[in-house]
């Protein structure tokens, strides 16, 4: 029987559900990872109705996989609209798994300057960590197979959906 | 016809090595253009670093005098978190008699992972390049930072890339190259870049006496006037005249040679009103640029440098990646 995936759109407001009661619309700034979580932050800076504009950062310069990979061919700008120094941030993805991509993350905005704090918030936490990291803010949890990758893409009217491949 | 296997690629079709812009594909260039554009954005943060060269040890060749090329290849790779090791070997062993691949050798014990390396004699990369592969230490990286008249690639890069800053689409453009093409391993660069990025026309425009044989075959329209030559272009790239040339009766002397090929505001008039004016420096004004085209607003020179660092990030994490 296939997986059942999870709305992507609903989840989206679950998760905006669950911010709003905790975020600071004045003080908080949200930053997407390419690519499902820049889709992501867009909607929940739009749902929260935050006044910082989100920032979007790819996270292929701090990969711990570089050695084994090499650089991924498709790497975008990543681009801060606001002081990192002193912020509240919240980074923002579409799925949680082994906790690596965020540590590049926060390694890069650390880059930047010295964030006040940090919060995560995810669509889907999919298990597998391998870093003690956690999820501030998740709408849906799964447990997943190694084998199957989970993947949030945006189709032509730019509703956001969830799909499941074989590696 | 068997083809020979390129030796800027793996067996994966990475790039390997950067030796020539000649053999690589449209999509390698654009590739590596793409590549650059996210490494201009780290300049701008607190921390102009990112790991991706953490641990590793690159080596800075420069078997001729080159402060400027150096120096960006030496800031690229810091701003990758390598170890950037500088040798001037004009003034080291090579005097001492030791030959190109016992010094390369010598460093590789030294637990190289990349060489950049300027030569005076065209090919001294490839041959760097060919003998770590015969002695199986394809791990380490060369990058050409100049050799001999052959080639300059990552110079012809970095050109293309502020040509699409400011242009953004190769097949519409004119580009003319000016100057001492003869002697110029950046213009033999420049015309395989634009050509192989599809410019419809590529000129040089240069006396006679500085223009190798055959440069038509190149892909090239040959113009020996910049009346003609300039009229309706895009992109005017200068070269450098090498003051050593004049010795050499190629020139009568440079304020002839001012005179007929220096770019003046009057001649740059005859190109686009939105054309842009680069050079690889280091200038030599009132010789091939006069002050006031040099510091006007169409010059995009400056900028040229500040993209070459970005270029050269993204050249040395692409092969140390691959």
């Amino acid at each position: 029987m296939p997986t059942q995936l999870p709305d992507a759109g609903q989840l989206c407001s679950e998760l905006a559900a669950q911010m709003r009661l905790r975020v600071d619309v004045a003080s908080t700034a949200l930053v997407g990872i390419h690519t499902g979580g820049v889709w992501v932050a867009e909607r929940l800076h739009a749902l929260l109705g935050l006044q910082t504009a989100p920032g979007t950062i790819d996270v292929s310069f701090y990969r711990d996989d570089y050695g084994q990979r090499g650089l991924h061919a498709n790497t975008r700008t990543s681009h801060i609209p606001f002081e990192i120094e002193g912020a509240h941030i919240i980074i923002v993805d579409d799925v949680l798994y082994t906790g690596r991509t965020i540590r590049a993350a926060m390694n890069e905005l650390f880059d930047y300057g010295r964030p006040a704090k940090i919060e995560l918030a995810v669509l889907v936490d999919r298990g597998g960590r391998e870093l003690p990291i956690a999820a501030d803010f998740c709408a849906h949890s799964m447990s997943l197979p190694a084998s199957q990758m989970l993947e949030l893409e945006r189709v032509a009217d730019g509703a956001l959906t969830f799909r499941l491949t074989e590696k | 016809m068997i083809a020979l296997p390129n030796p800027q690629l793996n067996r994966h079709g990475e790039l390997t090595h950067l030796l020539s812009i000649e053999g690589l594909s449209r999509e390698m260039l654009l590739r590596i253009l793409d590549t650059a554009a996210p490494f201009t954005e780290v300049a701008e943060r607190e921390v102009k670093k990112v790991p991706l060269l953490r641990g590793k040890s690159v080596f800075n060749l420069f078997f001729e005098n080159s402060t400027r090329t150096r120096t960006t290849f030496e800031i690229a790779a810091k701003r990758l978190s390598a170890d950037v090791i500088n040798l001037n070997i004009n003034t080291s062993s090579a005097n001492k008699g030791e030959s190109l691949l016992d010094t390369t050798d010598n460093l590789a014990a030294m637990q190289a992972d990349m060489f950049v390396v300027r030569h005076a004699s065209s090919g001294a990369p490839h041959l760097i390049a060919q003998h770590l592969a015969a002695t199986g230490q394809d791990h380490i990286h060369v990058i050409n930072a100049g050799d001999g008249r052959h080639a300059h690639p990552t110079q012809g890069l970095l050109d293309m890339y502020t040509i699409r800053h400011y242009k953004r689409d190769f097949t519409q453009l004119t580009v003319a190259i000016v100057g001492d093409v003869l002697h110029s391993r950046v213009a033999r660069s420049q015309i395989h870049a634009l050509t192989t990025l599809g410019v419809p026309e590529v000129r040089v425009i240069a006396p006679k006496t500085l223009l190798p044989g055959g440069i038509e075959r190149m892909g090239v329209r040959v113009f020996n006037s910049m009346h003609d030559g300039l009229r309706g272009v895009d992109v005017v790239m200068m070269l450098r005249l090498q003051n050593e040339r004049m010795q050499g009766a190629l020139l009568p002397s440079a304020q002839e040679y001012f005179k007929s090929y220096g770019l003046t505001q009057d001649k740059l008039a005859l190109a686009k009103p939105d054309a842009i004016v680069m050079h690889p420096g280091p200038m030599n004004r009132g010789v091939e640029i006069e002050s006031a085209v040099a510091d006007g607003n169409q010059a995009v020179i400056l900028p040229q440098v500040t993209f070459g660092i970005a270029v050269r990030m993204a050249v040395m994490a692409m092969l140390a990646g691959a």
